[in-house]
């Protein structure tokens, strides 16, 4: 967003809408997986159309759903974030560690957080455009170092957060979690950034074609840091919701959800292409909630959880092995 | 003079460094013996980077190697449980499962073109998945000594780091086969118009890659031992090592000499990091900060040249 | 051993020590030889002298019941009075587990399941697993909570970040037993666990103390910092050297790899020429050890392990100096049986406490058991089980 909307080169909607294409077949697998869950949920006796379950299965995406709405704008600009375990961690044992229980502390606590976020957003971003490192070696060795960090300086949940920021994990508005609306609103602000801002046109620009993107006189290094940053910040949003529910935050907290490369998988899943330029964000979201319906239906039948991590590797490769084979159709 | 000098790997000298420093700090270590030691510890690893450094190359990465170790040390142990009489027929049995999950990872990347990132993601899923599926959850039966032997024993274990090095070498820089496959990751487009046989070139890639972890599993397996999480995050560190020794991600340059001083490196590191009695986690940051410089390195020299 | 650890090594996580903000200022690097001795003071947050003060008589202390059904045994027992939970079968009882994530678990939850094949009155046993993660138990311990469980058993992931989770399921009046690890609220109906980390961490050093000259060098190998159980078990063993004069020259990570453990091992060797005593905090990588000295033609020094059948058998066929402390198994037999004995309304101890086998030269036999996985567990109380030995991968 640094430079003006008359500077560039505004595509035509119709050409737009065909390189960013749609997320509607994404929609419709989804909406196959859940009448399918409810079907099977329902032969079992299971009760699956509750409102408890419908919560419960939104409660489950919100984690993974903040990480990669962040992972979904960086893959569009043709990068990628292996860090994005370790920022919620990051940001989890901050948020603990600046609250130690203190009602007062809560508004400070989440600022750290999503300050460190934006830090280590930025120093992913300049290691790949000033340093020109490839953004799986980038992401890598910062995810390393912040790892090392972490662990040397914690060994276990660090801090506390007061009992009123609990609310954000555990409590409802109107019937929905806080933390669904907070998703919620995290998937609009992205949406409007990448659909009806320059910023947005730049980012598919610069993943598209970072070289016709420079040509045109989009500032793709700057468009780079910014996507970076953004990811960083969903996933340190992530993290202080985990730290609201899961009391404090830990070192361990962002890996052990292995929020890196699942996130990774839900973007790809969501239909983005992982070249970059080409993917729509609800896409993303679809995928996740994919995902924790899946992961429903496998309690339901108390799938053997070797068999589970099975059904994900293929699910994620067919699904890309599609989407493929479609694009290559067209 | 110096000409020549550029074109050598910046990677040695750093092991140079590395290695003179752990021997000021511990002079035993420059024992033979020791040596020897250090480079069966680090046969693994060496192996397993040579086999990535050959997808790397090709402009693809091999994220399921890791998981393919941890699958073939279960399945060596399963299949033979600790029967000395069937050392090579599971030897064989593994050559089979590497060679077969490299050519799945290579046709459904090329044919269905479906990035190798998610390929090989989906790959280690399925692996993990499956081994443990059909094992009902942790490893069972046992390795006998015969079948250890190749990694436990040192003289076994660096003869057979030599002979894979020495292949890995001719291969990459020796044989027609190497030519093509650092002119398809050079430079996709103009290598496929020029002939080069784009999607072959990847498919045995990915078939080395393969092998590769075999070779490193049935060394760890010697060296280690059974356990559940064998391969874990070998695949990582194999990529930060062909990093470490001046290749690009995304194709088209690497070295052989300099993937396995990039393995070797690495290894020392940690050596002396142990040596120097640093906190163990601040030991992931200096890894990380250092694959960092050496790819900013190499980019910086890249950019120089053109 | 809980699922934390487990999960922790998958990801190759939780590798190292701490330094700066959560430890007194000055804290020496735990991997270097000064440190043992100069913070000889158990100054850690995980020291909790009550506890260990009855841990240590626990141990001393002989449980009630039949010696030769350990998982039935309790020591020093609060008897919870559970009439109000009582009703008539078939039950539906649902268990929240951590994880699968080793091969402890593993054993674990098959023995589990066939102590619930043992109970005629359950008719629906549902398990839900969370993979090593908090956030997924605390969402499947609420999916359970409309499942109309009859009882819920639950194995927390971590203590802290469960309990509000337990919590919820308490007050939804379901009775609800807790086993392995803890949870920070009195709750449940019973909480069952063995005697606890600072019994095996004493037990263990003080046999390894006891063999060694006064001054020997050990050499002390830990998973990771900051699993509870395992901070327990070598503040306890520390405490236990300190106390026999013996000379602990490193305390060091091995994130459970067993190439880890072997390269340490010999690292340490070429450092100190010889080790008088290797400490561990698991039994998981004790194999990897003892290999490690046999391939240095070195004598194996006197060391310890877990139960896990490979080093049982090693430690038999070449006569080595050890000993095992445990952390049995057989606790998830008792958390059904738990259950069970809750909705029957007969009284179950509010703390179930476990005796802890330790195992030495003298019974070491009765736990070898031929033709089992190298990753088995002998303390899983299973031998007289119906399916035994097929169900747990034997012959």
């Amino acid at each position: 967003m640094n430079a003006s909307p008359a500077d560039l080169p505004l595509p035509r909607t119709s050409l737009r809408r065909r390189a960013e294409g749609t997320s509607l077949p994404v929609w419709l697998v989804f909406a196959l997986v859940f009448v399918v869950a409810w079907v099977a949920a329902g032969t079992r006796g299971g009760d699956f159309g509750t409102a408890d379950n419908l919560r419960n299965i939104a409660l489950r995406s919100v984690a993974l759903g903040l990480v990669a709405v962040g992972q979904t704008v960086v893959v569009l600009a043709g990068s990628l974030d292996l860090s994005v375990a370790y920022v919620v961690s990051l940001s989890a044992v901050a948020c603990s560690v600046v609250m130690t229980g203190q009602t007062g502390l809560i508004v400070p606590g989440v600022l750290t957080a999503l300050l460190l976020g934006v830090a280590v957003g930025l120093a992913n971003g300049l290691v790949i455009t000033r340093l020109k490192v490839n953004p799986f070696i980038a992401t890598l060795g910062v995810s390393l170092v912040l790892r090392g960090l972490l662990n040397a300086t914690f060994d276990n949940f660090a801090g506390a957060v007061p009992e009123e920021f609990q609310a954000l994990g555990y409590d409802l508005v109107a019937g929905i979690p806080v933390s669904v609306v907070m998703l919620v609103a995290v998937v609009a602000v992205t949406w409007f950034l990448l659909h009806r801002t320059p910023f947005g046109h730049h980012l598919y620009a610069v993943g598209g074609d970072p070289e016709s993107a420079r040509m045109s006189g989009i500032r793709s290094g700057r468009v780079l840091v910014f996507a970076h940053v953004l990811c960083a910040l969903c996933s340190a949003a992530s993290g202080v919701f985990l730290a609201s529910r899961l009391g404090a935050g830990a070192p361990w907290v962002g890996p052990d959800g292995g929020y890196d490369l699942e996130s990774i998988a839900a973007v790809v899943l969501g239909g983005t292409a992982l070249t970059g330029g080409r993917g729509r964000l609800l896409g993303t979201v679809a995928a996740v909630l994919i995902l924790a319906v899946v992961d429903s239906v496998f309690n339901q039948f108390q799938a053997d959880p070797f068999l589970r991590t099975l059904v994900r590797g293929l699910i994620i490769v067919g699904a890309v092995a599609l989407y493929a084979y479609r694009g290559g159709r067209r | 003079m110096t000409g020549a000098l550029r074109r050598v790997p910046a990677i040695w000298l750093v092991l140079l460094i590395v290695t003179a420093v752990i021997i000021w700090r511990n002079p035993s270590f420059a024992e033979p013996l020791s040596l020897l030691t250090f480079l069966k510890r680090s046969a693994p690893l060496i192996v397993l980077t040579a086999g990535q450094l050959f997808v790397i190359v090709t402009g693809e990465f091999d994220l399921s190697a890791g998981a393919l170790i941890t699958a073939c040390v279960v399945v060596a142990a399963k299949v033979s449980a600790g029967d000395p009489a069937l050392t090579w027929p599971v030897i064989g049995l593994l050559a089979l499962l590497g060679a077969g999950v490299g050519l799945v990872n290579g046709l459904v990347t090329t044919l269905l073109r479906v990035p190798s990132f998610i390929t090989t993601l989906g790959m280690m899923l399925v692996l993990n998945g499956a081994v443990f599926l059909w094992t009902g959850g942790s490893p069972t039966g046992s390795l006998a000594p015969e079948f250890r032997q190749y990694g436990r024993e040192t003289g076994y274990a660096v003869a057979v780091t030599a002979v894979v090095v020495a292949v890995a070498w001719l291969l990459l820089h020796r044989s027609r086969f190497g030519h093509l496959a650092l002119a398809t990751g050079g430079g996709t487009r103009a290598a496929a118009l020029s002939g080069v046989p784009v999607a072959r070139m990847r498919i045995i890639a990915f078939v080395i890659s393969g092998l590769s972890a075999v070779v490193a599993a049935i060394l760890l397996a010697g060296f280690a031992g059974l356990s559940k999480e064998a391969g874990a995050g070998y695949e990582f560190q194999a990529i930060s090592a062909v990093v470490l020794g001046g290749a690009v991600l995304g194709g088209g340059r690497g070295t052989a000499g300099g993937a396995v001083a990039g393995a070797l490196t690495l290894q020392c590191l940690f050596t002396l990091l142990n040596l120097l009695g640093l906190e163990k986690p601040l030991r992931d940051t200096v890894q990380g900060v250092l694959i960092i410089l050496a790819a900013a390195f190499a980019a910086y020299r890249l950019r120089k040249e053109q | 051993m809980p699922n934390r650890l487990a999960a922790s090594l998958a990801v190759a996580v939780l590798s190292l020590t701490a330094c700066s903000s959560t430890r007194p200022a000055g804290g020496p690097p735990a991997s270097s030889a000064a440190a043992m001795t100069a913070s000889a003071q158990p100054a850690s947050q995980f020291f909790d002298q009550a506890a260990y003060d009855k841990q240590l008589a626990w141990r001393k202390s002989t449980p009630t019941g039949d010696p030769s059904k350990p998982w039935l045994q309790t020591i020093e027992p609060q008897m919870a009075d559970t009439a109000k939970f009582k009703k008539p079968g078939p039950w539906h009882v649902c268990f929240s587990n951590a994880g699968v994530g080793n091969p402890w678990r593993v054993t674990g939850l098959t023995t589990m399941k066939e102590e619930v094949k043992l109970h005629k009155e359950i008719g629906e046993f549902t398990v839900v697993d969370a993979e090593g993660k908090d956030d997924k138990q605390i969402s499947d311990i609420s999916d359970l909570l409309g499942k109309k469980c009859d009882a819920l058993i639950i194995s927390p992931n971590t203590t802290a970040a469960l309990t509000p989770a337990v919590e919820k399921a308490c007050q939804s009046g379901v009775p609800v037993v807790v086993f392995d690890r803890g949870v920070t609220t009195d709750c449940p109906v019973s909480f069952v666990h063995p005697i606890g980390g600072y019994a095996f961490g004493t037990d263990s050093a003080e046999f390894i103390a006891s063999k060694i000259p006064k001054g020997g060098k050990v050499l002390a190998l830990r998973i990771l910092p900051g699993v509870d159980v395992l901070e327990n078990r070598w503040e306890a063993a520390r405490l236990a050297f300190q106390k026999a004069g013996a000379n602990v020259v490193g305390a060091e990570f091995t994130d459970g790899d067993p190439a880890k453990v072997k390269t340490i091992v010999s690292d340490y060797l070429q450092r100190f020429g010889d080790l008088d005593g290797v400490w561990m905090d698991a039994g998981a990588t004790t194999v990897a050890a003892i290999e490690a000295f046999q391939d240095a033609g070195k004598p194996v020094p006197p060391i310890n392990g877990e139960d896990q059948q490979d080093f049982l058998a090693l430690w038999q066929k070449d006569k080595l100096t050890a000993m095992a402390a445990t952390y049995p198994v057989y606790q998830w037999r008792t958390a059904v049986i738990a259950a069970t004995d809750i909705l029957s309304g007969r009284q179950v101890p509010k703390e179930w406490v476990l005796p802890e086998p330790v195992i030495t030269e003298q019974n070491l036999a009765q736990y070898v058991t031929p033709n089992m996985p190298p990753l088995f567990y002998p303390t899983c109380g299973c031998q007289d089980m119906p399916g035994f030995p097929q169900t747990w991968g034997g012959k």
